[in-house]
């Protein structure tokens, strides 16, 4: 799901809360989290089942958001450098590190947009970040002019970092983030609207698959208490959708989405539709 | 009305109270017919709702279709005004998945035939609805769910290889066809009519929905034909090209025909599919602008029957015999031999249980014309005997040919009914 569309997963938004100290672009990554803000949004079983896993899963976030600014840093890099075909190569696995935690970044207001907004997702002239630059690099095949928009983007980069730090997370963020995961597949990435210029869908595809099975992997132990069942099913349909996904490695990366025929994507898209159905029930461990 | 009038050794329903949707209803089968002069076709038609009347009398109310019975629902259920076909593949492999699905498709079905949700209704907000929830507070508006599996269900997968009947394989080649994969087979195949197309829709949606992980969605079809709204009469539904469309369909409340003619006996071949019945499916697209072009006497000779009054040419009435050999002054044939009627006809030998819709899906893009025609369906006792020699007869020389080209095809072993307790296809296991 866009972030224009984000509202009607309330219990995600209303779980966030932000503190007002995100504006420093130079958070310490080693800093220990902030408290959570609030814990009250939570109609949820007591906080406490879940702190354990709420930790693991900041640390992954940060870990992953690290990473990001990082391999960002490298992409923005060529693309000022004028390496045209250097920045290609670095386009799709920097996004990577962003597309495991897009439901967290989706929160954060402004910044996805600015990060990860499609040609028409906002006007014209705001119109900033990777996608802006991928119909550079593949469509007029040209860094020239992009100067402007790399700076940006790596400022957003370390914004997010920042920022990420401040989040509130809960369990009912983490259980909904995981299927807004697979929404965020079976919306754009499994019809390649998401790579419109550089067919990097796949990419996204299995960083999207692999951050809600992150969450999965973090709260089998509590879902396997309560539902061993659904737990069981869960697992083998993360099994089988990854590898239905490593059919089309190629590389380090994937092949690009313009090689899948129309039943290979059909495929994926029901395997997709497969693991989200039991996964959508994953909330049975946050009680009624 | 029509009904309280006639002679009948079963007067059971005159004892009942008859709401006014009954009368409706008898009348909308065929009970008017014999008001206004009587044919056979309507007495049968009379009897067949009487049929159901008793059927539904059995602690239901009536716009329930049961779903438990001897026989599936939806194959000589009078046809409802809407159908959503859908066709699966089962994805899991092993016969305990497929139990599975079958069972929680069982549980399902009966649940929304009698208007209910699927599954128990949750209030965790932190989970996602069990049912849907189009249908709340939608009567269940006639609903019946037919099941069937493809020829293909009997490969290596289910363990079902050696149960596959005889008769039942995929079919073979017609003339003329031309068609796409995109309309063509499936594991399963779910027939869905209701009399409101959300009902039906949402019986689907929820069947696949269950079924994830399981089994996926093959193709899908929607159908109409009148309502009963638009024709309170019930008088024989026209299909697309204009003309009445069921006329000549076998009548549905003589258990010695139906015996005869749809369903499967046990003695046939497979124990198993005793009282269940062999469904054909064809997506038959009908060229439209090129028929609307054609004089109507193209038209009439085309099917044999007059457009108006869905006579056979040369008589005079809906129901009349169709007679072949019938001569007009100069000695030609009234029925044209090549005439769809005629040559569907043949010496009467074969006969099959008609149960079609019409469907459209929208535009061609490509020519930018009408995609419509008639979502055919047929059920019969054994397919190659009758639905194939039929079909190799009509794709040969029908006149109609011309106007129509056969784009989907598929075909399903329809099971037997299923018992309270028991669920689809378990005799098969
Ligand atoms: C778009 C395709 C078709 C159209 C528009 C169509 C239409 C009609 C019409 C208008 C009639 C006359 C009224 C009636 O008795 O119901 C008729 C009769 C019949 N049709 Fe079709 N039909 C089509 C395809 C088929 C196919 C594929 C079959 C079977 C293989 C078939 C089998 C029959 C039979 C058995 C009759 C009754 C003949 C008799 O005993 O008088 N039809 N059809």
């Amino acid at each position: 799901m866009r972030y224009n569309v984000i509202l009607p997963t309330g219990v995600l938004v209303a779980s966030l809360l932000f503190s007002g100290c995100g504006q420093k672009e130079d958070a310490n990554a080693d800093s220990t989290p902030a408290a959570p803000a609030s814990t009250e949004t939570s109609t949820t079983a007591s906080a406490a089942d879940f702190n354990a896993a709420i930790e693991q899963y900041r640390t992954f976030a940060v870990e992953q958001c690290d990473l990001f600014v990082k391999e960002t840093e490298k992409f923005t890099n060529a693309v000022k450098a004028g390496n045209l075909d250097e920045a290609k190569k670095l386009y799709a696995p920097a996004r990577a590190y962003y597309e495991r935690i897009e439901p967290v970044a989706e929160a954060l207001g402004d910044l996805d947009p600015n990060i990860d907004a499609r040609v028409n997702d906002v006007d014209a002239a705001d119109w900033r970040g990777f996608h802006r630059i991928e119909k550079a690099l593949w469509e007029d095949k040209t860094t020239t002019g992009q100067e402007g928009y790399a700076d940006q983007l790596l400022k957003d980069a370390q914004l997010l970092r920042a920022k990420i730090e401040t989040i509130d997370i809960d369990a009912s963020l983490m259980v909904t983030g995981a299927v807004e995961l697979l929404n965020e597949v079976s919306s754009s990435k499994v019809t390649g609207e998401e790579e419109l210029y550089s067919h990097t869908d796949l990419y996204d595809f299995a960083a999207n698959v692999e951050g809600a099975s992150k969450i999965f992997e973090i709260l089998k132990p509590e879902l396997a208490k309560k539902d061993a069942d659904l737990e069981k099913e869960i697992g083998e349909r993360f099994a089988t959708l990854k590898q239905e996904l490593d059919a089309f490695k190629k590389g380090d990366g994937y092949v690009d989405y313009t090689e899948l025929k129309d039943d290979q994507i059909r495929k994926l898209s029901q395997n997709l539709d497969a693991l989200a159905e039991p996964l959508s029930n994953m909330g049975k461990i946050l009680g009624v | 009305m029509s009904d309280h009038n006639q002679n009948s050794n079963d007067n059971s329903i005159l004892k009942k109270p008859m709401t006014r949707r009954d009368v409706l209803r008898l009348a909308g089968s065929g009970g008017l017919g014999l008001l206004l002069g009587g044919s056979t076709f309507g007495l049968f038609a009379a009897q067949n709702n009487r049929k159901t009347k008793a059927a539904n009398a059995t602690g239901t109310t009536d716009n329930q279709v049961p779903f438990y019975g001897q026989h599936q629902a939806g194959i000589i259920t009078p046809a409802q005004n809407f159908i959503c076909f859908a066709a699966f593949d089962v994805t899991a492999s092993g016969s305990s998945s497929l139990q599975k699905l079958f069972r929680t498709w069982t549980a399902a079905a009966a649940a929304m035939a009698e208007g209910k949700q699927v599954g128990e209704e949750s209030t965790n907000h932190n989970l996602p609805p069990v049912d849907t929830g189009e249908s709340v507070g939608l009567n269940p508006s006639r609903l019946t769910i037919t099941f069937g599996a493809g020829p293909s269900l009997f490969d290596d997968r289910f363990g079902l290889s050696g149960k596959r009947p005889p008769s039942f394989k995929d079919l073979p080649a017609f003339n003329g066809e031309q068609l796409e994969p995109q309309w063509c087979g499936g594991d399963i195949g779910v027939q869905v009519c209701a009399d409101d197309m959300q009902v039906a829709f949402h019986a689907v949606r929820n069947l696949a929905r269950m079924a994830r992980g399981t089994a996926v969605l093959r193709w899908v079809q929607e159908g109409f034909q009148r309502s009963t709204q638009a024709d309170p009469s019930g008088s024989t539904p026209r299909n697309l090209l204009g003309f009445k469309d069921g006329t000549a369909n076998p009548a549905v409340t003589s258990a010695q025909d139906m015996n005869k003619v749809v369903w499967a006996q046990g003695s046939d071949g497979a124990a198993w599919m005793g009282g269940g019945s062999y469904m054909a499916v064809r997506r038959i697209r009908m060229r439209i602008e090129v028929w609307d072009r054609s004089s109507l006497k193209d038209q009439e000779d085309t099917f044999g029957r007059y457009r108006g009054s869905g006579a056979p040419l040369g008589a005079k009435n809906e129901f009349d015999a169709v007679d072949l050999n019938a001569k007009d002054e100069k000695g030609n044939p009234h029925i044209p031999a090549d005439s769809h009627v005629a040559l569907a006809k043949g010496d009467g030998s074969i006969q099959i249980l008609r149960r079609s819709y019409s469907y459209s899906g929208g535009m061609d893009l490509k020519t930018g014309q009408l995609d419509a025609g008639l979502l055919f369906i047929s059920y019969q006792r054994d397919l190659f005997k009758q639905f194939v020699t039929m079909q190799q007869k009509l794709a040969k020389s029908d006149r109609l040919n011309e106007y129509t080209l056969h784009v989907g095809s598929a075909v399903f072993a329809c099971f037997p009914g299923v018992s309270n307790g028991g669920y689809i296809g378990d005799t098969l296991f």
